[in-house]
């Protein structure tokens, strides 16, 4: 049971004073607090339409650009909806590969972020924002820096995979790096924190008298778990997991500099696409179609798992 | 009745936005209707040259290929000397790192005949042929670079893309060919033994430049890359595949194979001699292999991309960096091959064996057995380019 107890005060109080200000019938308000709303949206939006809106309708009209175009001749929209087809029969391994190791890395970042999150909001007492701290402080150096590092820790020379091979996990010639294992272990590390402070903010906000409810009503510490704190943990692990799980998903740098052409994700064609093979119409259908891809898995999840508290 | 706006909610907005974005979409691709042709010619894209009224020059570089003073690394003797003979104030910067991802940057500017802001730019042959051939970059005035006239290399004079030397200036050159970390596995010799030898399976790196990894397999093939055709690319793009699905090549590089080969990680790889001569002063057993099938000679070259200002100036700097003495120190920090004739002889006075070393000053045998790869056109290169990076799994 969780030791750390609030204020039911204050909840209380919240919730009064929520009622007290719940929003008179608009019919009833003067003309500028109608308009207020919009006018406080408007710089959002606008910065939301330059920057998103915008490149996202170049892209998805690149996507439709004659592929036979170049720099020198310059592309001609011509509705190439053939793109499309031809993008996915070249790369579709990659594409697989890409959701198969978002998906076993968000596995794995589950089984550690969970208990990670459930210990840092109700067993670290006073050590809790120390162990926050602990979360984020990676994310201060740089992604790359810390992608690098893991370079280092999984060298064939290193102390990690000498000790694998010495209790026989790894054979003589075994190795980490350059391998699937390599790449998978860096999209875990690399995005857990996005899993685990969702996480840790609805296990933080969990009304601890729920709990003792629970208990009162003869659930045992499983039981409980099962039945109050996982569903309430809900929102939290929704948003978590679709934070850990699209920027996995597009994610190259890990297979890059951990992996080997064979572990390439449908990030590093992209880059090429755009960077090197400078086939811009081909680079702009496959990310059209890896963001419909992502877009489609969320829908599909937030409409299982209902939206109510996490958008 | 006046309507009335319905309360905003954290929904509406949401749907709203969506739904806005959507139909933003698909009015955006109706009135999209694609991008301009990139091409320029001189007539169409004329550059001002202030050179006259301003003594500035713009000079955008690769990291550490310009030498700075042990003692104080904000000197940089060669360039200063510069600043110093002609009173030109001189902007250097760092800021490439990469032929694409440099391009990547550039390209809508030069593609639309605007400033990058720079005067002076530094490539490697490939990019720079691209962007001749885009016409994207100002031509020089050969009457007014006696100096590279007089002393440039004759293996760098009228290569292919670039024919009267009007257009591109080598800064340095250097070889692409094999190097191995001693102390992790045996000599190595060719590239087939790179390619195919079970000791040293996962242990091998290729390079990502197409031109470099391709060439070399080329000629194990026994082709020449300065003039090849298609079936022997794929012969050669064949050879590569297998290497790749055995497992025996770990991974395609950029710069960054040095650190992994220095650790041992990898244990050979195909590699840039200037890196490996930079290795082989901390640790002498990793060594550089000229195969006897050949190795790839490349150059970065000096570029002045269309609307830079300073054309005047910029000539100066590379006549001036073609002055023996000049080449000389900069050849002795960056240990690259010296594009300047006579500059192994000013050489000798600062540091005798570096002037001895043919991975710096390349003797006749090494020239005899280094190729430059032939100029690609803009459908060959998209196709060589999409073969090689399909196999490179990207």
């Amino acid at each position: 049971m969780c030791p750390h107890e609030r204020g039911h005060g204050v909840n209380v109080l919240a919730h009064l004073s929520a009622g007290a200000g719940q929003p008179s019938p608009p019919a009833a308000r003067s003309g500028r607090h109608r308009v207020l709303p919009y006018l406080l949206v408007l710089p959002g939006a606008a910065w939301l339409l330059l920057f998103f809106a915008v490149p996202l309708v170049q892209l998805a009209g690149a996507s439709l650009y004659d592929p036979t175009g170049s720099i020198s001749t310059g592309y001609a929209l011509s509705w190439a909806f053939g793109n499309y087809p031809a993008a996915v029969q070249a790369y579709w391994p990659q594409f697989g590969r890409s959701f198969l190791y978002a998906g076993v890395a968000l596995a794995l970042a589950l089984l550690m972020g969970y208990p990670l999150a459930y210990a840092i909001a109700c067993k670290a007492g006073r050590w809790k924002n120390l162990l926050l701290v602990c979360v984020i402080a990676p994310m201060f150096s740089s992604f790359l820096v810390r992608t690098l590092a893991w370079k280092t820790i999984l060298s064939d020379n290193g102390a990690l995979v000498g000790l694998l091979r010495d209790v026989h996990l790894l054979g003589p010639d075994g190795r980490l790096l350059a391998t699937p294992i390599a790449v998978v272990l860096g999209l875990t590390y690399n995005f857990l924190p996005f899993l685990a402070l969702p996480l840790y903010a609805s296990l933080e906000r969990l009304d601890r008298r729920l709990l003792e409810a629970a208990s009162d009503l003869y659930a045992g510490p499983l039981e409980t778990f099962r039945r109050v704190t996982l569903p309430l943990s809900r929102p939290g692990l929704i948003a978590g997991a679709l934070l850990f799980f699209i920027p996995a998903t597009g994610d190259y740098i890990n297979a890059e500099l951990l992996g080997t052409p064979n572990e390439y994700l449908i990030g590093n064609v992209i880059d090429s696409a755009f960077l090197v093979r400078l086939d811009h119409p081909q680079g702009a259908a496959l990310s059209m179609l890896l963001m419909s891809v992502i877009l489609a898995v969320v829908v599909v999840h937030l409409r299982r798992a209902g939206t109510e508290n996490v958008l | 009745m006046r309507r009335v706006l319905r309360p905003l909610t954290r929904r509406g907005l949401l749907s709203g936005t969506l739904g806005s974005a959507a139909l933003l979409v698909a009015g955006g691709t109706l009135a999209g209707c694609g991008t301009p042709a990139g091409q320029q010619t001189e007539q169409g894209c004329v550059s001002e040259d202030l050179s006259g009224s301003e003594k500035t020059l713009t000079f955008s570089n690769w990291p550490q290929y310009l030498d700075v003073d042990s003692d104080d690394e904000s000197k940089r003797p060669s360039l200063d000397g510069f600043v110093r003979e002609s009173g030109i104030q001189v902007t250097y910067t760092e800021d490439i790192n990469d032929n694409n991802e440099f391009f990547g940057k550039v390209q809508h500017q030069l593609a639309a005949c605007q400033s990058i802001g720079r005067d002076i730019m530094v490539l490697s042959d490939w990019m720079a042929a691209r962007m001749i051939r885009l016409g994207w970059i100002q031509k020089l005035d050969p009457s007014k670079l006696p100096n590279v006239e007089a002393n440039i290399l004759p293996s760098l004079r009228g290569r292919s893309f670039d024919v009267d030397n009007q257009f591109a200036i080598p800064w340095q050159s250097g070889l692409a060919g094999l190097a191995y970390n001693g102390r992790v596995t045996g000599e190595i010799r060719t590239v087939d033994e790179l390619l195919t030898r079970p000791d040293l399976k996962g242990r091998v790196t290729a390079l990502s430049e197409m031109r470099d990894t391709m060439g070399l397999l080329l000629m194990s093939n026994g082709h020449d890359p300065a003039a090849f055709t298609p079936a022997q690319f794929d012969d050669a793009l064949h050879k590569l595949q297998r290497a790749v699905d055995s497992g025996q090549i770990r991974r395609f590089t950029g710069n960054d194979y040095a650190p992994d080969l220095a650790k041992g990680d990898v244990a050979a790889c195909i590699g840039w001699s200037g890196d490996i001569i930079q290795l082989g002063f901390d640790d002498e057993r990793i060594t550089f292999v000229v195969p006897d099938s050949g190795v790839l000679l490349w150059s970065d070259n000096m570029l002045v991309p269309n609307r830079a200002s300073h054309r005047a100036n910029a000539q100066e700097l590379i006549n001036y960096y073609y002055d023996p003495a000049v080449a000389a120190r900069l050849a002795a920090y960056v240990n690259y091959i010296c594009p300047v004739q006579g500059a192994q002889a000013e050489m000798e006075k600062i540091d005798p064996e570096l002037a001895a070393n043919p991975l710096i000053f390349p003797d006749e045998t090494m020239l005899a057995k280094a190729r430059v790869f032939m100029t690609l056109d803009e459908q060959q290169e998209r196709a060589y380019e999409t073969k090689f990076q399909q196999v490179i799994g990207a």
